[in-house]
């Protein structure tokens, strides 16, 4: 008798190994190499090229960079957050509360906005949002406003805008996790006179933690790392940190500098995430799936 | 609190309104996107002013619709392009990533696994500027070793073509992977068994066995890349695509070509998603 075993020559593993071999390393390892190599570079007054931290320390030197950098970190914390308020009583509420047969029907609706283009998503938020707008229109028909109000450009639309972006990835991990907790915990609490906070403290949110660890590190990652949301929905002087990437790549042509940038936005989403990781105890591949 | 208990009518209506709220929400920037495609208006914006076509069929000269639209037909032609070739060369490359991490067993397995999840974890931003850099090195290398210019390495088609192939395949991968983990290998070893070699059980055994999800994986690999922008902003050259070409008409400006094009989005995807979900429920049934 042959087994599959016997039967694996090494042939199929080099066949299979030679692919994903040549996309990560050419276009994953080798390209942020070069990241981190390009960083370190900078022209000299000669027009030579040297190694230098100086791209480093032009980051901290100067309050833009920097003020720019913890703004989108702690503006990525708050669009997180509100992202797993809003969520969290939603996944309760289709897994638990609302009836077996709209269950489905219920989720799939609320995946559907997802797979149409983010670009779409925050043309359709500017039609309705901007002075000229549909919400505009309906207060000044309404009486409740005497002059329209620009309510696009800055940070609460922007922040909203995000939190809208990046909702899936929240709501998923928390329906798949709160269907997997027992109805009849939380009919024990209640029978034993447990009040409904109690209830969602003791029980619900420590059962969803898994879910809510996952939603919230790839929230988190998403918005620090959006541009098109920032630059459209955010107002003139509200920058966002890949916005000051893309200036020096694209606006200055100073590609080191650039490099030096990407390499701190890459630097604290891993490092975010790591630490989300260990404080919950997760793998990565977990988290993905 | 949960269906099998009672429920106070104020909790109940309150838990609904906020439901409804939500899907409000949800559904409001898209709905009122493709109701302002069919306004009789040269601006996407309310007051309704009757219904028109213009915006799809007119070919101008003061209404140019999208059918006539070179600038943004060419965009999207670009777009059916690169996302034909990123679903095929990514779906390719990542079954075969699916067949060597469920059934090769090699050293530093675990490091290559880890390897490829991380592309989903790396900003598309920080992706699109290292391949950027990347090909940049090298183009240069290859003027400077041996003079000739290799106009793969600048920015343009192909270039986004393998930006967004080096994250879309990791989604291929993991989609691929948890179909095959719920294979049953007695299958492949009956095969071995009857005189099959190892490529004849995959050709005719598993691969007809992953053929939805590889059907799944190749629509989801298509649709991301035919919305992907983050990365492409750094690797388009000068034929746009339609995420970027729509993102420089919003910035500037927007008129209702606009909401016809994201009219026709919608309705593309969707039907697209539910092609995926029927597959998928095929399967199951």
């Amino acid at each position: 008798m042959k087994t599959l075993a016997e039967a694996k020559s090494k042939l199929p593993l080099f066949i299979f190994l030679t692919p994903i071999l040549l996309w990560l390393i050419l276009l994953i390892v080798l390209p942020h190499l070069d990241l981190l190599r390009m960083s370190f570079r900078i022209e000299n007054d000669y027009g030579d090229m040297v190694w230098s931290v100086n791209n480093y320390l032009e980051f901290f030197r100067e309050p833009i960079y920097w003020l720019t950098f913890t703004r989108t970190a702690l503006y990525a914390i708050i669009v997180t957050f509100l992202t797993l308020c809003i969520s969290l009583p939603v996944a309760f509420y289709i897994t638990k509360v609302a009836p077996p047969k709209f269950k489905g029907f219920l989720s799939l609706l609320l995946l559907m906005p997802f797979w149409v283009s983010e670009l779409v998503r925050i043309y359709g938020w500017m039609i309705l949002l901007r002075e000229s707008g549909v919400v505009n229109h309906f207060l000044l028909r309404w009486g409740v406003l005497r002059q329209p109000v620009e309510m696009l450009y800055n940070d609460v639309a922007m922040t909203m805008g995000l939190v809208y972006t990046s909702m899936l990835f929240m709501v998923v991990p928390l329906l798949s996790v709160l269907d997997s907790l027992d109805d009849s915990l939380i009919e024990a609490a209640f029978d034993l006179g447990s009040s409904m906070i109690t209830i969602v403290w003791k029980i619900i949110i420590p059962h969803a933690m898994p879910g809510i660890a996952s939603g919230s590190i790839v929230v988190f990652m998403l918005s620090l790392g959006n541009y098109l949301t920032p630059n459209l929905m955010g107002g003139k002087n509200s920058l966002w940190f890949t916005e000051q990437i893309y200036n020096q790549f694209i606006a200055s042509f100073n590609w080191n500098q650039g490099s030096a940038f990407g390499f701190l936005l890459l630097i604290i989403s891993s490092l975010i995430i790591f630490v989300g990781l260990k404080l919950t105890k997760q793998k990565l591949s977990g988290v993905i799936q | 609190m949960i269906r099998t208990l009672p429920q106070s009518k104020s909790y109940s209506i309150g838990f609904k309104i906020y439901i409804i709220l939500f899907f409000v929400f949800l559904f409001a920037p898209l709905l009122i996107t493709c109701v302002l495609a069919f306004n009789d208006s040269i601006f996407p914006a309310l007051p309704w002013k009757g219904f028109t076509l213009d915006w799809f069929f007119s070919d101008g000269p003061e209404r140019v619709g999208i059918f006539h639209d070179q600038i943004n037909l060419a965009s999207i032609w670009v777009s059916f392009r690169t996302a034909f070739f990123v679903a095929l060369l990514s779906t390719v490359v990542g079954t075969c990533g699916a067949f060597l991490f469920e059934q090769e067993t090699f050293r530093f397995k675990q490091l290559l696994y880890f390897l490829m999840l991380a592309p989903l974890v790396i900003p598309g931003v920080i992706l699109g500027i290292s391949i950027l850099l990347f090909s940049n090195t090298l183009g240069l290398f290859f003027e400077g070793r041996f003079g000739i210019d290799i106009s793969l390495l600048r920015p343009g088609f192909w270039l986004v073509v393998l930006g967004q192939f080096s994250f879309i395949t990791t989604l291929v991968t993991l989609i691929v992977s948890a179909q095959l983990k719920k294979f049953d290998y007695t299958l492949e070893e009956a095969a071995l068994n009857l005189g099959a070699n190892r490529f004849e059980v995959i050709v005719h055994i598993t691969l007809r066995f992953l053929k939805p999800a590889l059907l799944g994986a190749m629509a989801v690999a298509f649709l991301m890349s035919f919305e992907n922008f983050n990365t492409t902003l750094f690797l388009v050259g000068s034929d746009a695509t339609l995420p970027i070409n729509l993102y420089l008409q919003v910035r500037d400006g927007s008129t209702p070509v606009i909401n016809a094009i994201s009219f026709l989005l919608i309705v593309g995807t969707s039907s697209l998603a539910l092609f995926n979900l029927f597959i998928q429920r095929d399967r199951s049934e």
